[in-house]
């Protein structure tokens, strides 16, 4: 290994003095929207990436402007929850800096910024800042916002399982003083590098890769928990958490055509007692940090790792790092991965109202004035809001007399009234085009478009109440989880995707690619038979999903590395 | 003999059916004099006036063979800012030479003012620009005469013609300014001052003819030596000229904003192909350009007339329309035709206004024709003639070059800002911007260099330079880098750029950051104004770093501003001025007289406009 060159970034981590790189020359420098090569790959352990608008690439070329570069920032919102305080700051910096004048709900449960100038980076994470808000490790080679299940009825549950999606993030954030010290201005601290490690559980050099980390609560599986590298699936004993099951080696990245990369669902591990879970957490994260591929960043995710030092190996190397072994998995039952829209009473008697966001995107628009809307319920709202991981928006603990205010706020700006289908209202997308610099498909903007046509097969084959979860995404990277989806839609060129069918409905199966690089017509035509057979030939129950593997459309993947290709 | 006599009158008489003021050494009036006498002469008659012309004229000429050292020089000084003062000047010393007259032609900037007192003929032909400001060229002369310096000049006969723009409150100042001290000083005028407008061709040319009347008595032609015109008029001697522009081919016109930038600024590329016509980074060049057809047709169809009625333009029959498109100015207009129209539109409003000079000057910078038809409708028709008449002939705009043409071979590119009024209830546009900007590749274009030998890049290459050039002002800069990497000039380069918006407004972005990239461009500092709550403009960027200017003026830098006269320049030269003082721990004055000298020493220079 050691004579082996690593991936770049390992070298740009180690001589980043812990993060800092030239990040602060960067944001000197005037001359150009971008930063360095190298602080580029720096600036996602800060939180944000630099992007350009694609669509004016070619045209800036030609008025000799440089691309139109901005920055999209992802603030780090454990399980999703801020008060309504917060969100009144955030929506404020949305309007006064960055251009898309907007918010974005992402697919894990926090919001991002797109269209921020480099000018604007400090003042919006001062911003940020001031309402007890921060963008560590939104992204980069680190454990990245922790999500949580928002779930609103069994409130005494889900608090438990917050405090520790919130305990998770904070005890795994860097300890590097880069962040305090490049946006926040704080002094430079005295280097006691040699003396004390300034990195006790990442290094110098990190993880090799990014790292996931999600809370479930059963029988929502709204968190994706088997798409994530660690997830802790909630044990409850009455209203009591006692521990979790945990599962690791989940993600959703691959690259088409290379055949060693490939989606993959998180493996059980067994159960472990709720004061393990920081131990645990900690223990698997050290694994993967020393075990961890760093020569090839392809496959460097903790997914890899488990397949290439076998389940057993890895299990063992986790527990004797905990001096504990795991106890058998706890029987949990995992069902929907939907938000429940609308309103919902919890056992506390307040009210949580669910708002379908599409794609996550606040934002004004005639007829639609969701930014709006949702600032005017803050100004009133006395509980708070939960980001979902399908991009929508709890408004929750709200006393039975506000429900109306409320209520009438979010029909006034249209948030509330529209009749969502259920596959709409289980289905996602992510970013793409024009800004992210990875998409080679549309996804978002094509999004409400596909589903209509979807609604409409399943309309005319007589199952339009059928909820099936379809997610498009614009590059095989998966932000918006396409490969757990029951119709995934993976971006491969303008207007071209590959077709993947078979997931389950609930999350506990991945899907398989069904046609390769297909345009639209062929889609809905290859949907339009299955859609004829489904409508006659389903069993009591059965889902999309499931039909398609019973009726061997497609092969059931149930070890992704051999599978999922094969 | 007698015969011999007629048979030379004869061919005399046929050539003067020919003569014309430039090739002989008669002016215009005198061959017409000469024309009509002749025609009143029988064959008997002109030959005793042949006789009698021969003699006087040896009578004349024998003296000063006799008495050299009585011979006497004009002195052809001028002072300008677009080149149209120097055309004057050097059209004045063609006729001059034309007689046989000694001439010494100088930019008043290359002229040593203490000279002036060894003079006894010396014609100044200046302008005025910005707020009755001396054109840079005249400013040490003009500083020069009002300073107890200046000396008695009681054998000194002189002619002053002022250029200037009645549109500006201080009409021709500098002109007025200079006949004002040389008066004072005890000069006497062989010509009273002449106050010449923009449409300046006619007054220049009646001035001219009435100097070198006036001049006549005073020299003795046979003594007049031909001193070889001037290196400049040499130059220009490349067979173009603004009256005889080349008709050269556009290449490009790209918008260089980007989409949602407020203005609209192109990069504009121009094949001067085999004419072999040059130009050096800084000069500018002067293009040529017709008003649009949609404009031409609204102002025909707003006044009812036809376009294709004819009318006459010194001297030519065109068609209205083109007319309007091709010879008259449309978008500019001055403060007399504004008068002329508060008569013809009867409006009260109209009335009121051109009673007040300032408030019609500040009219004439925001309307055009158009403007004025729509908002005040003449109350009686006006016939095509009279309306063309009431417009001033086109004249063509100037833009400072962008490229080198060590660079760029035969191209000659500019930084075109496209002139545009949103806020009128018709678009308005600028004239030639308008016409740059919908050019099509292809497209011939009128075009002639200006040179701006006030405007150079130091000869030392080693010795560094600062540019300000914020908006279209970095057009010459980008000249100035091109040349200087083209020469491997060592010296040092800073640039100096702004506008409102960094995403949108930042001309030459890609360019510039190569130029830093490869080493070209030592420093690039840039303000944005908009881009922040608080305006940060040129000066502020020059003040934040006040200290390595002033070490780099220190070390020999010369100071280079090209752009907005009104405001930017001037709040340039403050910010300088307190950089002096602040770095270099001077007091005000002392300050002052440091930018000064470097502006005498012609390392301070400005192309402003």
């Amino acid at each position: 290994m050691s004579d082996q060159k690593l991936a770049v970034n390992e070298y740009l981590k180690t001589d980043s003095d812990y993060l800092r790189g030239t990040i602060n020359e960067g944001l000197q420098t005037e001359v150009t929207g971008a930063f360095s090569e190298g602080d580029q790959q720096l600036i996602k352990f800060h939180g944000f990436y630099q992007q350009d608008d694609r669509d004016l690439r070619n045209e800036r070329k030609a008025q000799k402007l440089e691309p139109l570069y901005s920055f999209m920032l992802r603030a780090r919102v454990p399980g999703g929850v801020c008060t309504p305080e917060q969100w009144l700051g955030v929506d404020k910096i949305a309007s006064e800096l960055t251009s898309s004048n907007s918010i974005r709900l992402t697919t894990r449960q926090t919001f991002q910024y797109h269209g921020i100038p480099k000018r604007n980076l400090k003042t919006i994470i001062q911003g940020l800042d001031r309402q007890a808000l921060d963008s560590i490790a939104a992204c980069g080679d680190v454990n990245r916002n922790v999500m949580c299940n928002p779930n609103p009825v069994e409130s005494k549950l889900h608090q438990q399982a917050y405090e520790w999606a919130k305990k998770l993030s904070d005890h795994l954030l860097p300890h590097t003083q880069a962040y305090a010290e490049i946006w926040l201005d704080k002094e430079k601290l005295v280097s006691t590098a040699d003396e004390q490690p300034l990195e006790p559980v990442y290094g110098k050099t990190y993880l090799p890769r990014k790292f996931k980390m999600a809370v479930a609560v059963p029988p929502d599986n709204d968190v994706d928990v088997y798409t994530n590298d660690l997830g802790f699936v909630a044990v409850a004993d009455g209203d009591e958490l006692v521990g979790f099951n945990l599962t690791a080696g989940g993600g959703m990245g691959s690259t088409h055509g290379e055949t060693d990369t490939f989606p993959r669902l998180a493996d059980d591990f067994g159960f472990i007692r709720a004061e393990d879970t920081l131990k645990f957490a900690e223990a698997v994260m050290t694994v993967q940090r020393d075990w961890g591929n760093r020569v090839n960043r392809k496959r460097a995710r903790l997914k890899y790792t488990i397949v290439d030092h076998g389940y057993d190996a890895f299990k063992a190397e986790v527990e004797k790092r905990v001096g504990k072994a795991f106890e058998a998995k706890r029987e949990v039952i995992i069902g929907d991965r939907g938000d429940r829209y609308g309103w919902v009473k919890g056992i506390d008697n307040q009210w949580h109202l669910t708002l379908y966001i599409e794609s996550g995107r606040v934002k004004d628009q005639p007829g639609k004035m969701l930014q709006t809307g949702l600032r005017e319920i803050a100004k009133v709202h006395k509980g708070d809001f939960r980001m979902t991981s399908n991009q929508n928006m709890i408004v929750a603990s709200v006393a039975e007399q506000d429900k109306a205010e409320i209520e009438g706020l979010a029909r006034q700006h249209g948030l509330l009234g529209e009749v969502i289908s259920q596959t709409r209202g289980h289905s996602i997308a992510c970013v793409a085009l024009p800004t992210c610099s990875l998409a080679m498909a549309e996804a978002e903007r094509y999004f409400p478009d596909f589903i209509s046509k979807v609604e409409a097969l399943q309309d005319k084959h007589g199952f339009a109440e059928q909820a099936i979860v379809v997610r498009i995404t614009g590059c095989p990277n998966g932000c918006a989880r396409p490969f757990a989806a029951e119709i995934g839609l993976v971006g491969k060129a303008p207007g071209r995707y590959n077709l993947y069918l078979g997931a389950s409905y609930e999350g506990t199966r991945l899907n398989k690619m069904y046609r390769e690089n297909v345009q639209e017509a062929e889609i809905l035509e290859v949907l339009d038979t299955l859609f004829a057979q489904y409508a006659t030939e389903r069993q009591k129950g059965e889902t999309f999903g499931n039909f398609t593997v019973r009726t061997g459309v497609v092969g059931a993947v149930l070890d992704a590395a051999k599978d999922f290709h094969g | 003999m007698l015969w011999q006599l007629l048979c030379h009158w004869a061919v005399f008489i046929m050539l003067l059916k020919e003569l014309s003021s430039l090739a002989s050494p008669l002016s215009e009036p005198q061959v017409d004099k000469l024309k009509q006498l002749t025609s009143e002469l029988n064959t008997v008659q002109l030959a005793w006036v042949s006789g009698y012309l021969a003699a006087s004229a040896n009578a004349t000429v024998t003296p000063s063979v006799t008495e050299p050292g009585t011979e006497q020089t004009i002195t052809i000084l001028y002072g300008s800012q677009t080149g149209n003062g120097r055309g004057i000047a050097e059209s004045f010393a063609e006729k001059a030479q034309a007689q046989g007259y000694a001439t010494n032609l100088v930019s008043m900037s290359d002229y040593k003012a203490r000279q002036l007192k060894q003079e006894t003929i010396a014609i100044f032909v200046v302008s005025t620009h910005g707020e009755g400001e001396a054109p840079d060229d005249a400013m040490e002369l003009h500083q020069f005469l009002a300073s107890k310096r200046a000396p008695k000049l009681d054998s000194l006969q002189y002619s002053v013609l002022a250029l200037g723009d009645s549109s500006y409150e201080f009409f021709c100042q500098t002109g007025k300014d200079f006949e004002e001290r040389l008066s004072a000083l005890g000069a006497q005028p062989l010509h009273e001052l002449v106050e010449c407008d923009v449409d300046y061709e006619a007054s220049a040319e009646q001035w001219q003819q009435d100097v070198l009347q006036a001049v006549e008595p005073l020299i003795k032609a046979s003594n007049a030596t031909v001193v070889p015109i001037s290196s400049a008029s040499a130059t220009n001697a490349q067979a173009f000229s603004k009256q005889k522009p080349l008709h050269a081919e556009l290449l490009v016109s790209q918008k260089i904003t980007g989409r949602d930038s407020d203005r609209d600024v192109r990069h504009v590329e121009i094949d001067l192909g085999e004419s072999g016509l040059t130009y050096q980074a800084g000069d500018a060049l002067g293009v040529w350009f017709e008003n649009s057809a949609a404009l031409v047709a609204e102002v025909i169809e707003k006044l009812g007339l036809s376009s294709s009625e004819n009318v006459t333009v010194a001297k030519e029959s065109y068609e209205l329309a083109q007319a309007l498109i091709e010879k008259k100015e449309l978008t500019q207009i001055y403060p007399g035709l504004v008068e002329a129209w508060a008569e013809l539109s009867e409006n009260d409003v109209l009335r009121s206004l051109v009673a007040d000079k300032e408030q019609t000057r500040q009219f004439v910078l925001e309307n055009q024709l158009a403007d004025l038809i729509e908002q005040y409708p003449p109350a009686k028709s006006i016939t095509a003639q009279s309306l063309v008449d009431l417009l001033r002939p086109i004249t063509p705009r100037l833009y400072s070059i962008a490229s080198s043409q060590d660079e760029v071979d035969t191209e000659v590119h500019l930084t075109v800002a496209l002139v545009e009024d949103t806020e009128k209830p018709t678009h308005r546009f600028g004239g030639a911007s308008h016409y740059l900007a919908n050019a099509e590749e292809g497209q011939a274009v009128k075009v002639y260099v200006e040179p701006n030998k006030h405007f150079r890049l130091p000869e030392n290459p080693d010795t560094p330079v600062i540019m300000i050039g914020p908006g279209t002002g970095v057009a010459p800069f980008r000249a100035f880098l091109q040349q200087r990497a083209a020469d491997g000039a060592a010296g040092k380069n800073w640039l100096f750029f702004g506008n409102p918006h960094f995403e949108q407004d930042f001309l030459y972005q890609t360019e510039l950051q190569q130029f830093l990239k490869s080493g070209e461009l030592t420093r690039l500092d840039v303000a944005f104004s908009r881009d922040q709550a608080e305006k940060v403009y040129v000066q502020h960027k020059l003040k934040q770093q006040g200290q390595a200017v002033w070490q780099w003026l220190e070390s020999g830098a010369h100071l280079y501003v090209c752009g907005d006269a009104q405001r930017m320049a001037k709040d340039v030269h403050q910010a300088l001025i307190e950089v002096i003082e602040e770095f270099g721990g001077l007091e005000h004055e002392q300050a002052v007289a440091y930018l000064e000298s470097l502006r005498s020493s012609q390392r301070y220079q400005k192309d402003v406009y």
